[in-house]
């Protein structure tokens, strides 16, 4: 079990390894040369924390000072333009940035968690093959997305699917990126639920399935959230595999999933950011703040349930 | 095979064997944990399974209702007869099994949900028939209880104490109605009044069903058990391997005063173990 977590090589797998090896620490009797060490660890650990939240501070702060001229409703309604720039917005990117964000949540949420269950309850790990989708699963995770946009453009856009380039070539590209992350995530909060609780059941002449589905699933649903909020996350702010899988910027019409350009936020705002114009400029902070509040509003329905359903053993 | 066996009893009564293990072995892997368990289990009787620890008392109690398959690489050799049927049989479904032989743990082991539900969940996935609210009622009655909890059925079960657990674990068992009760040393995390109120409610139990228990306790089987089987280890140093035994079993009354073995007299008088 440690050593198919150690060798998750992304972010995801860094927290918990991380996490893991605090709780751990707890347990360990340990002299004063230990002592100093653990407080030593602390302080470092304090220090990276401290400088991850005070730089998204400063990118929030600067996103507001910059941008809070433009935080009206034309950011919302009106499309962009070159010609009237002070009144330029996103709507036609808010629309291809949700619309991707469901087909994203479409696809993650019942293929996360079904290899998630598989995996943990019901793959023989003697079995060459499980081993060999739990080690692509973990090296899948820490891929460029780059790569995923080359992947999306061969696969969606043209090649098998030949969708085009629409959202839902763009939409499928990121379930993709971020599926590793909800696998991990999901098998994570999976194991966390105590065995006595499928033991207990099983006891009771239940299959395993309906063990799963009743008690461990149920038990093990925030934490298959948590994978599915941060899953969102960053699958809201990619822009890289959007831009190769064809994701435009001057759209002025509305997308449907399956037909016509789209646009989307990131996409959006990392070309406002980049013209010369300081309109463009401040357009592209209150874009930021934007996605930010779309990206929470869309979590909050996840952070509800999470809060509703969270309980300690 | 129809073959419901029957042995004289001391008072001359015929009493029925609901388990009849023959050369029971369990392996993990390739290592032999247990070795060639032959052991009657006779109904409306507690049966206590002592011994050190190591010494596959545990082990052969979980391949009394296969829990042993959730172990990768668990194999049971020789047979389990469940009433003359072989529980390991290539037709029998172990899902049945569990649901005729239940379990209770040695920790507490509620789901994380109300009192009722904890209940309820059994029969309703299994589909029982009947009224609920009735089987709900009549497990706790049976697992004593009812009175304790009456008023607060949908309260989690999280908030009882350790020994309400443990006898709420039991009433989830009794629920599904089955026919025999393992326990796996029940009383191990519990004080010494609740582990009072366990031991009395099995001996109210086995008037229904027939008990099995673990424990590391000799008194607790003293006070309890009908009959005991007292297990051992047999270290093979150059080997370095540690397999479980049976050494004798016997009515509880004469384990503890007569032993046969020397091994056993041993440790009932608390010389080793």
């Amino acid at each position: 079990m440690a050593s198919s977590l150690t060798r998750v090589p992304n972010r995801a797998g860094a927290a918990v390894a991380g996490a893991r090896a605090t709780v751990r620490g707890g347990f360990v009797k340990q002299g004063s040369w230990a002592d100093v060490g653990r407080a030593a660890f602390v302080g470092l650990m304090m220090i990276a924390l401290s400088v991850a939240v005070i730089a998204i501070f400063a990118i929030l702060a600067w996103a507001f000072v910059e941008g809070r001229t433009r935080l009206d409703l034309d950011l919302l309604t009106n499309g962009p333009s070159t010609a009237r720039r002070a009144t330029a917005g996103y709507s036609v990117a808010i629309v291809g940035t949700l619309q991707i964000i469901a087909g994203v949540i479409a696809v993650i949420v019942p293929l996360g968690t079904g290899a998630a269950i598989y995996l943990e309850q019901f793959a023989d790990r003697s079995k060459w093959y499980n081993r060999l989708i739990e080690l692509n699963i973990q090296n899948l995770a820490g891929v460029p997305s780059i790569v995923f946009g080359i992947l999306g453009l061969a696969f969606f856009v043209r090649g098998p699917f030949s969708w085009g380039q629409v959202a839902a070539a763009g939409s499928a590209t990121i379930a993709l990126l971020v599926l590793p992350t909800v696998i991990l995530a999901s098998r994570e909060a999976i194991r966390a639920v105590p065995s006595s609780i499928l033991e207990g059941s099983l006891a009771l002449g239940v299959t395993r399935w309906q063990a799963v589905r009743k008690q461990v699933l149920p038990a093990a649903f925030p934490g298959i959230l948590t994978g599915i909020i941060l899953a969102i996350s960053r699958a809201i702010g990619e822009a890289a595999p959007l831009l190769l899988v064809g994701a435009l910027t001057f759209v002025t019409f509305y997308p449907s999933f399956f037909e016509g350009g789209f646009s989307a936020l990131p996409v959006l705002i990392y070309n406002y950011a980049g013209r010369a114009q300081v309109e463009f400029q401040i357009l592209a902070a209150a874009g930021v703040l934007l996605m930010l509040v779309i990206l929470l509003a869309i979590n909050s329905v996840a952070i509800w349930l999470r809060a509703r359903y969270e309980r300690t053993w | 095979m129809s073959m419901t066996e029957t042995v004289k009893g001391e008072s001359g009564a015929m009493k029925e064997e609901v388990f009849s293990l023959r050369d029971v072995s369990v392996y993990y892997g390739n290592n032999l944990a247990v070795d060639s368990v032959n052991l009657p289990i006779y109904k409306n009787e507690i049966t206590a399974l002592i011994g050190p620890s190591g010494c596959g008392k545990s082990t052969i109690l979980r391949s009394l209702n296969r829990m042993n398959d959730l172990i990768p690489g668990a194999k049971v050799t020789g047979e389990v007869k469940y009433h003359g049927e072989d529980i390991y049989g290539p037709t029998v479904d172990p899902v049945q099994v569990r649901k005729i032989i239940g379990m209770v743990f040695q920790k507490p082991n509620p789901f994380p949900k109300s009192i009722y539900d904890n209940i309820a969940f059994g029969p309703r996935t299994i589909g029982m028939k009947g009224d609920m609210d009735e089987i709900v009622e009549n497990a706790l009655r049976s697992a004593a209880l009812w009175d304790e909890v009456k008023d607060r059925l949908k309260d989690n079960a999280y908030g009882m104490s350790g020994g309400q657990q443990q006898r709420l674990v039991i009433a989830r068992a009794i629920a599904v109605s089955p026919d025999v009760i393992l326990m796996d040393e029940p009383c191990s995390a519990l004080d010494p009044v609740s582990t009072f109120k366990i031991e009395d409610l099995m001996n109210e139990l086995k008037q229904s069903y027939t008990i099995v228990i673990v424990t590391h306790n000799m008194q607790q089987a003293a006070r309890v058990a009908d009959r005991t089987a007292f297990f051992t280890v047999s270290s093979d140093d150059e080997a370095g391997s540690r397999i479980g035994v049976l050494v004798e079993h016997d009515e509880t009354d004469k384990i503890f005063s007569t032993p046969k073995n020397e091994k056993t007299r041993d440790y009932v008088t608390g010389r080793f173990g």
